[in-house]
């Protein structure tokens, strides 16, 4: 070790007191592009994103095709839009079970002695994920290409795949709140998967609903997942933006102003 | 230094931080003088990491109030993280990144451009002789090498007080030694540096000024010389032949050398202050004519065991479970 090239300064610069919006952005990009190097180091984080679609989308095509829709062709308009949003929306519980093992790294105490602003690392996350979604579902649809899906919908598609990564970025926030508050990463995600597994299962994102006992059906029915997958299948397939569009973008756009405050809240607390 | 509103670097005054009923920091007071090292000398759980984590920002103090260059730990956060940098005790960089990635995302962190942060990032590396680990993962890098990444992750700022928390524990000598060395440079350049540690010697080495700490008190606070006078410069410590001789020793001693000796029993040992070298040599006399034979005889130089039993009357025990009131009255004593 040499000498160290430090001409100590005591602040040259002017000591600030607050951190500007642009600063607040800059520095949550650059948590995110943290979270882009660690993924060159740890791709099996990604795997989800990934394999999931590559793997299920063939194969829930090939295994449902014939006994729901009577042939593979006929069964994906109804399948891709439902297995995207069981994908994008379960993959969201990651944003939980990261931030709660990366509050706990030491590098995070590091975070909190700069000079930065403190909703960065939390907003990094959140950014690094609506990635995560986009890869998700772009790799979905391109799989549905590849076993024979052509929608109709055209520049709708767009929209779909925009409106399925904005739900699973506002239900980010509540595994979020989870992440901030429970003891370990596993817990977050046991509760995550225990909420959303029957969730997007008892939906209408694989089956018809008037397939299902009519009790399930009623939940079915009710089931926001539904209402997104519909949303959905309505946008990629027929270009329509209909109810279930802006019911959809409702019950994300209250997830978030009910959430984000209560998650930053308790983030701020323990950061 | 125009905006240094305090002739102070840190100014401490009653610091106090519990964990349920424990008083892990009990009222501590400090003074750090700009541009010098200050040594935080206690056992484990002395509180010393807890003290740092208070003056850094990273735990909200339960009582007392805490300034660093004038400014307020609690309701000037944003000002303080400008002003100091952190390596804990534990590495704080991330672990599945490299070096220089670690760097480069500090230094943006800190409003560097990409290239500039990359610039300074590489300067450091080189400057803590990392630059052939420089793209290695850090969960590959030995402990030595994590401990002088992070010390250079907290340097990007060049910010004018460090606080490192044990920043030798673990390393080898050598290592160590280079650690000293980095220590002194950065004194040389003008920053402060408040530094914990468990002996002595380092804080002896590094420290114009240092506090002990027990049980989240300060007992003792001086120079090295002043805690070393305290405990005599050095101490003797001699093995008998016959266990049942050791009051005979311990009155020997009391007499020629007129310190107090502690015995360990099992060994027949006992270890005795020391001031005055000179004496030595009447005390083995005496023990001589006393008939009192010796299997062993040292000379060692103070430990923070000594400096403890001195002070505060018990050793430097590591164990945080008895009252701490109790330590205050030995304090007070
Ligand atoms: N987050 C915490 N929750 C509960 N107790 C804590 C916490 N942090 C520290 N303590 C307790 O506070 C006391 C002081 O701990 P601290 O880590 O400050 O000691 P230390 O002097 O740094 O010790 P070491 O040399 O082992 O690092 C200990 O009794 C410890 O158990
Ligand atoms: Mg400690």
């Amino acid at each position: 070790m040499t000498a160290i090239p430090l001409p100590a300064k005591l602040q040259s610069t002017e000591l600030r007191t607050h951190v500007s919006v642009r600063e607040t952005v800059s520095q949550s990009l650059t948590m995110a592009f943290r979270a882009l190097l660690r993924l060159r180091r740890t791709p099996e984080q990604w795997f989800d994103v990934v394999l999931q679609p590559i793997i299920f989308t063939p194969m829930f095509a090939f295994i449902f095709g014939g006994a729901i829709a009577g042939g593979v062709e006929a069964y994906l308009p109804m399948l891709i839009p439902g297995i995207l949003v069981q994908t994008v929306v379960t993959t969201s519980i990651v944003t939980g079970t990261t931030l709660r093992e990366d509050m706990e790294k030491g590098v995070f105490d590091r975070f909190r002695t700069m000079p930065i602003a403190r909703i960065a690392p939390l907003a990094g996350a959140l950014l690094t994920d609506s990635i995560r979604y986009a890869i998700a579902t772009a790799l979905t649809f391109l799989m549905g290409w590849i076993v024979g899906w052509r929608p109709e919908g055209g520049w709708a598609l767009l929209l779909a795949a925009l409106l399925v990564i904005f739900t699973a970025w506002a239900l980010s926030w509540v595994w979020a709140l989870l992440g901030v508050l429970a003891r370990t990463a596993g817990a977050v995600q046991g509760i995550g998967l225990m909420i959303l597994f029957p969730l997007t299962f008892l939906s209408n994102a694989y089956v018809p609903i008037d397939t299902l006992p009519e009790w399930l059906g009623v939940f079915a029915e009710w089931n926001p997942i539904s209402h997104l997958v519909t949303a959905t299948r309505e946008l990629a397939n027929a270009g329509t933006v209909g109810t279930e569009f802006w019911v959809t973008l409702a019950g994300a756009a209250v997830i978030v102003a009910v959430f984000a405050p209560l998650t930053v809240r308790a983030y701020m607390r323990k950061a | 230094m125009s905006d240094t509103k305090s002739e102070w670097a840190i100014e401490a005054d009653g610091l106090v931080k519990t964990f349920g009923s424990n008083r892990a920091v009990d009222g501590v007071d400090l003074r750090v003088k700009p541009g010098t090292v200050y040594g935080v000398l206690g056992p484990n759980g002395a509180g010393k990491t807890t003290t740092i984590s208070m003056l850094a920002t990273l735990l909200r103090p339960d009582g007392g109030s805490a300034r660093i260059f004038g400014h307020d730990v609690v309701h000037e956060q944003h000002v303080i993280r400008q002003l100091i940098g952190v390596t804990g005790q534990y590495a704080s960089v991330d672990e599945k990144i490299s070096g220089i990635e670690n760097l480069i995302v500090f230094g943006r962190l800190l409003g560097l451009s990409h290239k500039a942060a990359k610039r300074k990032g590489e300067e450091l590396l080189e400057a803590f002789d990392l630059a052939d680990a420089a793209k290695r993962p850090v969960d590959k890098y030995s402990g030595g090498m994590r401990r002088r990444l992070d010390l250079a992750s907290s340097l990007i700022a060049q910010p004018p007080l460090i606080f490192l928390d044990e920043p030798t524990t673990g390393l080898d000598p050598r290592t160590r030694g280079q650690m000293w060395d980095v220590i002194r440079g950065l004194v040389t350049s003008g920053s402060t540096v408040l530094l914990t540690t468990q002996y002595l010697d380092e804080a002896d080495q590094l420290a114009s000024r240092i506090a002990v700490i027990d049980r989240g008190h300060v007992v003792a606070e001086g120079t090295a010389d002043d805690l070393k006078g305290l405990v005599g410069t050095a101490s003797l410590l001699l093995r008998l032949a016959d266990p049942e001789q050791t009051e005979a020793a311990v009155t020997s001693i009391h007499q020629v050398l007129g310190s107090t000796a502690t015995v360990t029993p099992e060994a027949a040992r006992l270890t005795a202050p020391m001031s005055d070298p000179e004496r030595v040599t009447d005390l083995l006399i005496r023990l001589r004519e006393q008939g009192i034979r010796l299997t062993e005889m040292s000379v060692q130089k103070p430990t923070l065991d000594e400096v403890f039993l001195t002070i505060t009357g018990h050793g430097a025990s590591t164990d945080d479970a008895e009252a701490s009131d109790d330590a205050k009255e030995k304090v007070s004593a």
